[in-house]
């Protein structure tokens, strides 16, 4: 019983609170139909009919004709009572409700900060405009208290915001057909190379996120790691070879073992190491018993490898084929020397 | 039947908008509660200011008569119940959409979209894909978060259990919350510790358990002239970042390159099979020891000092 009138005051409450955005929706616009309303409340249309009822029976204290609300009811409802969608929803009497609420104090924080987070995220005319939203809003939010939530994007912040952007102007490309020029960045050579692709989409494999593209470099498929991608240029020429839909790379980024140069190698990695697993494909990760784990992955560059062995040391060893431990050995002790 | 409860929560709404001054309990009761019993009355019209009130609905308690104080009535201003205007471009409507799409949370990301729909409300065209510009996303995982940021909106204290760095177990909190901040991608609540007697800074993620609200809302005021941001800086423990010096061999080490603060080549290096450049760079520390591993013996640590000791440490586990 107790929880039937907690569900109907909760109704009530919202009901209200989608007439006094409903009501002044309305003044301000013609001809709006019962199914545009309903998509502004995100609502049903069956919904903004039983609220506009309630309005009906609303109005100013006397009860007089003149004293309450109007609605055209006829215009939105059939005769056995269900909505028509595409009825005009006319109101009449309401002018003191012309005015939606004022934002509360969440709602108007939470804008705010959104809007203060793409402000210190963009830059030149866009920064320029999300500056001026900002003055404004806050002006008309003044009492509700937003001085009190700071956000400072983080470099991650920054960073995803640039690929995003980034995301976008290679889709345009791939869109277009055109070639794009890249600048990228290949960790295991540790250094920033330049080449020409044609791009085939955006695709995403653990947290990250890549471009799969004909590398006319490598004259080879290849994937960019978005945030290795220092710069893309989109290029005025046309991509030359049959366009493709990007690689599903739900089964792992390296699935071909059979590629020439490549080996499966074994790791067992400590419980300080199992974070690589989310980080970096792995063919099979067997978990043991005291939190480490034995993995398998595909190794095309040897020098991937070492880094990735470096980067986990000592948490990570390797279990096959012996020669990885042998060169492993060697790099760890070839760079202690330099510290002595 | 009496009138549905949403019939009666707007029709007194708008007696106590329209208005001009306050009205005396009797007079409402008379009007809108005509059936009631006295104690029956008493009890809905609380709890139906209340319900109003939680939409933000501002009813005001004042008196009728400025001559007789004591007697009193109620009323809704209308300057504080409506949204004050707002006049926005088609280009600046179409930023709020994009805001509107930064919260990854769901209590703001639906705060947001009711913002958005009041100022739709106000006349205000807001064209969710009109203007193409990639949002910031604003992500809160902490479970403490909610309740610290309505109690901020609300001014009610809260208590919670709380462990600090390096301690063995949590203390329990009191706070009167001013403030919700973010930086180096963490939430912090800054407010005035009860127990201490002073301004406190609290990570969120370090909170165990769920926070509690203590008492009513609007229980404090924040100082004014308080800047949040400047407390939490000030008092949070160091955002995390590290000034290093590196050796970086000649045309490698590019990922330290791009992000140095400055590079002064063919310095004196650790060996002679290559020239050797130095490089200063500050970045967050979370990592350093990694990526400066995995350059092998392309790169060398020179400070800061403790970091260069871990290094040492974890190569010669796997060297020896």
């Amino acid at each position: 019983m107790s929880t039937t009138r907690a569900a109907s005051g909760a109704g009530a409450r919202d009901q209200v609170a989608r007439l006094l955005t409903l009501v002044p929706f309305l003044h301000h616009r013609d001809g709006v139909r019962l199914e545009e309303a309903a998509s502004l409340l995100g609502t049903s249309s069956e919904q903004v009919l039983r609220d506009l009822k309630v309005l009906f029976m609303c109005g100013l204290p006397g009860g007089l004709p003149g004293d309450l609300i109007d609605v055209d009811l006829d215009a939105i409802e059939t005769e056995e009572g269900s909505p028509v969608t595409e009825g005009v929803i006319r109101v009449e009497n309401a002018d003191y409700l012309a005015r939606p609420l004022r934002l509360s104090a969440t709602e108007a924080s939470a804008v705010i900060v959104a809007l203060r987070m793409l402000r210190d995220t963009s830059s030149g005319d866009t920064r320029t405009l999300v500056k001026q939203v900002l003055t404004k809003l806050e002006n008309a939010a003044a009492t509700a208290g937003a001085a009190h939530f700071d956000v400072t994007p983080s470099d991650r912040d920054a960073a995803q915001v640039v690929q995003a952007d980034l995301t976008r102007v290679l889709n345009d490309a791939v869109a277009a057909g055109r070639q794009v020029r890249l600048a990228y960045f290949v960790p295991s050579r540790g250094e920033e190379t330049e080449r020409v692709v044609d791009p085939r989409g955006v695709v995403t494999h653990g947290v990250f996120a890549y471009l799969d593209a004909w590398c006319h470099g490598a004259d080879a498929e290849r994937l960019f790691r978005l945030d290795r991608i220092a710069k893309a240029e989109v290029l005025d020429s046309s991509i030359t070879t049959t366009p493709r839909a990007p690689r599903d790379l739900s089964d792992g980024l390296f699935a071909d073992a059979d590629q020439p140069g490549s080996a499966v190698v074994t790791l067992h990695l400590a419980a300080e190491a199992r974070w690589a697993t989310e980080y970096y494909p792995m063919r099979d990760v067997r978990p043991q018993a005291d939190g480490s784990a034995e993995v398998d992955l595909v190794v095309v560059d040897q020098r991937w490898l070492l880094r990735l062995l470096m980067r986990l040391a000592p948490h990570a060893r390797v279990i096959a084929p012996q020669e990885f431990t042998e060169s492993f050995t060697a790099t760890a002790q070839e760079t202690l020397s330099l510290y002595r | 039947m009496p009138a549905p409860k949403s019939e009666r929560l707007l029709n007194l709404l708008i007696m106590l908008l329209v208005q001009r001054r306050p009205i005396a309990k009797d007079r409402i009761r008379e009007l809108l509660y005509p059936d009631s019993r006295p104690d029956a009355f008493e009890k809905m019209f609380e709890r139906d200011k209340d319900e109003l009130r939680s939409l933000g609905v501002p009813v005001e308690v004042a008196s009728i008569d400025p001559l007789f104080e004591d007697e009193i009535g109620y009323r809704i201003p209308p300057e504080a119940f409506a949204l004050p205007d707002i006049e926005l471009t088609s280009e600046e409507a179409a930023v709020v959409g994009i805001a509107s799409r930064v919260w990854q949370h769901a209590t703001m990301a639906q705060a947001t979209t009711d913002a958005v729909r009041k100022l739709t409300a106000a006349g205000i065209d807001v064209d969710l894909d009109a203007l193409e510009i990639a949002q910031p996303l604003l992500t809160a995982d902490e479970p403490a978060f909610e309740t610290c940021w309505v109690a901020v909106c609300e001014r009610t204290a809260i208590e919670f259990d709380y462990k600090r760095p390096g301690a063995d177990s949590a203390l329990t909190r009191h706070v009167e919350p001013w403030g919700v901040v973010r930086y180096s991608g963490r939430w912090y609540v800054v407010g005035h510790d009860a127990d201490r007697g002073a301004e406190r800074v609290f990570r969120l993620s370090r909170v165990q358990g769920v926070v509690r609200t203590v008492g009513q809302p609007g229980a404090y005021d924040v100082p004014p002239d308080t800047d949040v941001r400047e407390i939490a800086r000030r008092l949070a423990p160091p955002s995390g970042t590290e000034r290093a010096v590196l050796l970086v061999r000649h045309g490698t080490g590019h990922v330290f390159r791009r992000s140095a603060d400055r590079i002064e080549t063919g310095v004196l290096g650790p060996d002679h099979l290559s020239a050797w450049d130095r490089v200063e760079l500050t970045r967050p520390a979370v990592g350093l020891v990694d990526d400066v591993l995995a350059q092998g013996s392309d790169v060398v640590l020179l400070e800061p000092a403790a970091l260069r000791q871990r290094i040492i440490a974890r190569l010669e586990q796997v060297a020896r």
